[in-house]
């Protein structure tokens, strides 16, 4: 194919940030090409977030609404901590992925569409009754329409591919067309096809083809009359990767591990969105992981704390509808203080709920879902790389403390992706772990039955000054002992049912739980340090929220922004903060659940900004819910 | 490599601090010192000894032993055994647990470890009842007995819990019972040799709420006629006169009386080793009255155990990536540098 070489000079039009979304059929290959334009963005020095959209259904039919499958990227010149809230351009590649996304492009934003699939058919399975390519009904956006396929086609025929193969290619194709239109280079992503197809000569050949063809498309017919430049973001030096919430969370685990110096044993049970530390944790044998596919969520949770039992890190992942399940196992943790990291990456619920879609319903759940009073220690990841630091706070929490941990993640994180600064390995915190080796007891210890304060008797819940019992391990001589879930008698641990001795273990199990303040870090003000409104988010909701307050404090408004990611116990100065301030805003994305805690524990009158469609907060949203305080 | 003996242990030196208060007369008593006397004989320490068990009278055992101990939660114990196992593959670990806690909340973890074949050691004390939450029928109780939440009689199928063994391809299935304490150790001493998942069933009588319920076996006097003792390469006789047998016609297993209804060659020889596990599955079916109830091994056999398995995919995993190193864990993907 002979490409003409343009004579008009290319006009360009510098922006600050972008965001596109490509939209398609589940089998459209959209998050492949989505990914590769976050990758090829992040190299080229701009900052990035990104957000996959997935169907629930792997496989539903062919072009119907229920198959469509997107991937939004956000890249910018400047800070960036969203991937967006409108689309500058919208990619889609047929009518059905145009019904379910068209309400997020931007008016006056660019809509690109593959013209090739809205025949007849194509338009019944996404219900239009009339062609939106002609009856007029996009008229207020920028609409290119391209023959994707026929296009794509022609650019493979040569590839020794049969027909359908070559079509599969047409997503390359189309990121070509975003390629030229926003002046990204292709050389990232044909050194991609290289690593990927290699040893598929054929279609890697037909991919780079569709690749160059969708772009020399562009550059050919000036498919815009302008394209769009976006500038290097200033970003801190420094060696960077792209990183998911989930993968951040497995890569945190098994350097906590290991600057603990401790095998992790992993059990799960597979879970969307959860499934994917699991399958992280699996390929990583070589770093002493061992990873067990449980019969269900309830062994899931038994066998990591069979794990901790035996001096292993006890790691459990799942979703909502697993936690409901591990319950009672989180108990049994509870009650005999031994470690225990529980992920549970959120999703909409209650029940099945929305298995692909985010929400942060779990809050209580975690803090109160099971029986009894059974203080667990929570955490919340509050950025896709945040999740590293958290996991490896979890390890450092359950192994210093004897307790369980909760990691609040969710959907939106889990599967979102932001660009890593890599840390350097000698500089992350060593965390120290000691078994005991012999007895404990000592005359100081007063006398219980079975001779405690007896010397050279082992005592396995005498406490340590932040109330924490000693974490001795089956294979050591002569401290053989028995725990279990009745209650324990203090000191001794042996079974005891007074009414005394329970009121003080469960005082104390509390109280050791609050202890864990005293070593985590403080709540950070951002924005206003004092002031009028004080914006409080916990979990992923952060960048949203950042980026909302920073926004409306553009109208001269005193706000502050804090966001916890330590939820149990909650930072020692946190009363303090809320005394700075005089109204409260909360938003969640669920009815209202860290609002009822605070209200509760803090006597504050907050306010909630609640919204619960398993959609993230857009910025808008949340700039919307704070002008309610200054009208 | 200096090796240290292991210290010579007694009986006595398996026994807790703790007070025993399982009700006068119950079977686990006799379960319990059966356990003191093997595991004092076994050539392996003391301190790697881990007994876990579920929820129930049965469950309390691990508190009356001097070893380390875990008393979980309902019919779970197989899944902390088996997370134990994965964190220190070389401890010895036992799970005890009942016919409720075993066979019916905790069925399906049961049936899961013994698929694996991971090297755990399952005692399941059968009282056909609910002891602990004093007296309820259980999965093991017969059609028609009689409890507080069956007063018409159950009217449920009892659980064969040997087929359900076997039908889980566990490795090592054997019976014993609490009344014949010769033959509960030397069972327990083969349970304790077996590497990987093993099962024992073992007949317990509960005093209480199911006095009885096992005479037929237990009673001196009936035991001979109402119980089989398999013994490898041996024929299956049983018998006051030890003149009955079992003899196969067709697929359907018989009583017949040597020297009236065959000779002796006709009668089946146990073979615990067999790579079909059909006869063992016909043995595990024998119910009173009709059949001699089957004690002994059953099946016996050597296959990969999960931690040898896992094991060996760890070294592999070592072996072809070298040491984890987590520099380089970090940048398994596309990197770009910031100036
Ligand atoms: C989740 C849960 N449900 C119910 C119980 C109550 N419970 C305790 S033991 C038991 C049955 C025990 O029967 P079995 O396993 O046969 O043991 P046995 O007491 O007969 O030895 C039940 C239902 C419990 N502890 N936990
Ligand atoms: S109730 Fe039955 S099983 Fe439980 S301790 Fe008493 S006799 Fe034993
Ligand atoms: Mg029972």
């Amino acid at each position: 194919m002979v490409v003409n070489t343009p004579t008009s000079p290319r006009k360009f039009e510098e922006v600050d940030s972008i965001t596109i979304r490509f939209a398609g059929d589940s089998g459209d290959g959209m998050q492949v090409v989505g990914t590769q334009l976050t990758n090829v963005s992040a190299i080229m020095g701009n900052d990035i977030a990104t957000f996959p959209d997935f169907p629930a259904e792997i496989r539903a039919p062919a072009g119907t609404l229920a198959g469509v499958s997107g991937f939004q990227v956000h890249f910018a010149s400047t800070d960036i901590h969203t991937p967006g809230d409108s689309l500058n351009c919208l990619v889609v590649m047929n009518p059905a992925a145009l019904k379910t996304n068209l309400k997020d492009l931007q008016p006056g934003g660019i809509l690109i569409v593959n013209s090739d699939s809205f025949g007849i058919t194509d338009l019944a399975k996404a219900k239009y009754a009339t062609n939106p390519l002609e009856d007029g009904s996009l008229k207020g956006y920028r609409i290119v329409k391209v023959a994707i396929d026929k296009l794509n086609r022609e650019a493979v025929k040569d590839s020794n591919l049969a027909l359908r193969d070559g079509d599969r290619c047409k997503n390359f194709f189309a990121l070509g067309l975003v390629f030229w239109m926003f002046e990204r280079s292709q050389e990232t992503t044909i050194k991609w096809l290289h690593s990927k197809f290699g040893k598929k000569p054929d279609i890697l050949q037909a991919n780079i083809k569709a690749l160059k063809a969708g772009y020399n498309y562009g550059e050919t017919v000036e498919l815009m009359p302008i394209q769009y430049r976006v500038a290097k973001a200033k970003i801190a030096p420094g060696t960077y990767r792209k990183i998911t919430g989930n993968e951040a969370l497995a890569m945190g685990l098994v350097a906590a591990c290991e600057l603990a110096n401790k095998n992790m044993v992993c059990a799960s049970y597979p879970i969307t969105p959860a499934t994917d530390v699991l399958h992280q944790l699996a390929d990583m044998k070589n770093f002493g992981v061992k990873t067990i596919q449980a019969e269900d969520e309830i062994a899931a949770v038994g066998m990591a704390i069979g794990a901790s039992y035996g001096g292993a890190i006890g790691v459990t992942g799942t979703s909502g509808p697993g936690v409901c399940l591990k319950s009672e196992g989180i108990n049994l943790a509870v009650m005999t203080e031994l470690p225990l990291v529980i992920i549970d990456v959120q999703r909409g619920g209650p029940s099945t709920g929305l298995p692909t879609k985010t929400e942060q319903s779990d809050l209580l759940q975690a803090f109160f879902g099971r029986n009894g009073e059974s203080p667990v220690a929570i955490i919340a990841p509050k950025t896709p790389v945040d999740c590293f630091n958290i996991a490896f706070e979890a390890i450092r929490i359950a192994t210093e403390f004897m307790v369980p941990v909760f990691i609040l993640s969710d959907g939106y994180i889990a599967n979102g992706a932001e660009p890593w600064l890599i840390p350097d390995v000698n500089k992350l915190p060593k965390i120290k772990i000691n078994h005991p080796t012999g007895p404990n007891s000592e005359a100081s210890d007063g006398v219980h039955e079975n001779g405690a304060g007896e010397p050279g008797k082992f005592l396995p819940y005498k406490r340590n000054d932040n109330l924490v019992r000693p974490w001795a391990i089956p294979g050591t001589v002569g401290l053989e002992h028995r725990i279990g879930g009745i209650e324990k008698q203090d000191v001794t641990g042996n079974i005891n049912y007074e009414p005394a001795n329970h009121e003080l273990m469960v005082r104390t199990r509390a109280k050791k739980v609050a202890n864990i303040a005293k070593t985590i870090p403080d709540l950070t003000i951002e924005g206003d340090q004092e002031g009028e409104l004080l914006v409080i988010g916990w979990g992923g909701t952060y960048g949203t929220i950042a980026t909302g307050v920073q926004k409306a404090r553009l109208n001269g408004w005193k706000i502050g922004q804090v966001h916890f990611q330590y939820l149990n116990p909650f930072p020692k100065n946190t009363a303090d903060v809320f005394k700075k301030f005089k109204y409260f805003l909360v938003p969640e994305l669920n009815s209202g659940q860290l609002l009822l805690l605070l209200r509760g524990m803090f006597l504050i009158d907050a306010k909630g900004l609640n919204k619960i469609q398993g959609k993230p907060f857009l910025v808008s949203e949340i700039v919307d819910g704070i002008q309610l305080f200054f009208k | 490599m200096t090796v240290t003996a292991l210290p010579t242990l007694k009986p006595a030196d398996f026994a807790s601090d703790q007070e025993i208060r399982w009700c006068p007369g119950c079977g686990d008593y006799a379960i319990l010192a059966q356990a003191k006397k093997v595991l004092s004989t076994l050539p392996f320490p003391k301190e790697k000894m881990v007994f876990i068990s579920g929820i129930g009278c049965s469950s309390r055992f691990p508190y009356y032993l001097n070893t380390y101990g875990f008393h979980t939660i309902h019919g779970r114990a197989p899944t902390f055994a088996t997370g134990l196992k994965l964190a220190q593959p070389d401890l010895m670990v036992w799970v005890v647990t009942g016919d409720g806690d075993g066979l019916s909340i905790g069925g399906n973890h049961l049936i899961h470890a013994l698929r694996r074949n991971i090297d755990i050691k399952i005692l399941l004390f059968n009282n056909e009842i609910y002891g602990l939450t004093k007296g309820q029928y259980s999965p093991t109780s017969r059609l028609g007995t009689k409890t507080k939440t069956s007063p018409g009689g159950s009217i449920e199928a009892p659980i064969r819990s040997l087929s359900l063994a076997l039908a889980a391809e566990a490795t090592f299935v054997a019976r014993t019972m609490d009344l014949d304490p010769g033959h509960t150790a030397s069972t327990l001493q083969r349970v304790a040799a077996h590497k990987g998942s093993a099962f024992v069933e073992i007949y317990q009588n509960c005093k209480i709420f199911n006095d009885g319920v096992f005479n037929y076996v237990t009673d001196k006097a009936l035991r001979s006629d109402n119980a089989l003792y398999l013994v490898h390469g041996k024929p299956m006789i049983f018998g006051k006169e030890n003149n009955k047998g079992i003899r196969l016609n067709g697929l359907d297993p018989e009583v017949v009386t040597i020297g009236k209804d065959c000779a002796l060659d006709d009668i089946l020889v146990h073979d615990e080793t067999a790579a079909n596990p059909m006869m063992a599955y016909l043995l595990s079916r024998f119910s009173y009255p009709d059949f001699p109830e089957v004690f002994g091994v059953l099946r016996y056999v050597s296959e990969p155990t999960y931690d040898e398995l896992m094991a060996k995919q760890m070294a592999e995993s070592l072996a072809k990536r070298g040491k984890g190193d987590l520099q380089k864990l970090f940048r398994n993907d596309d990197l770009w540098t910031v100036e």
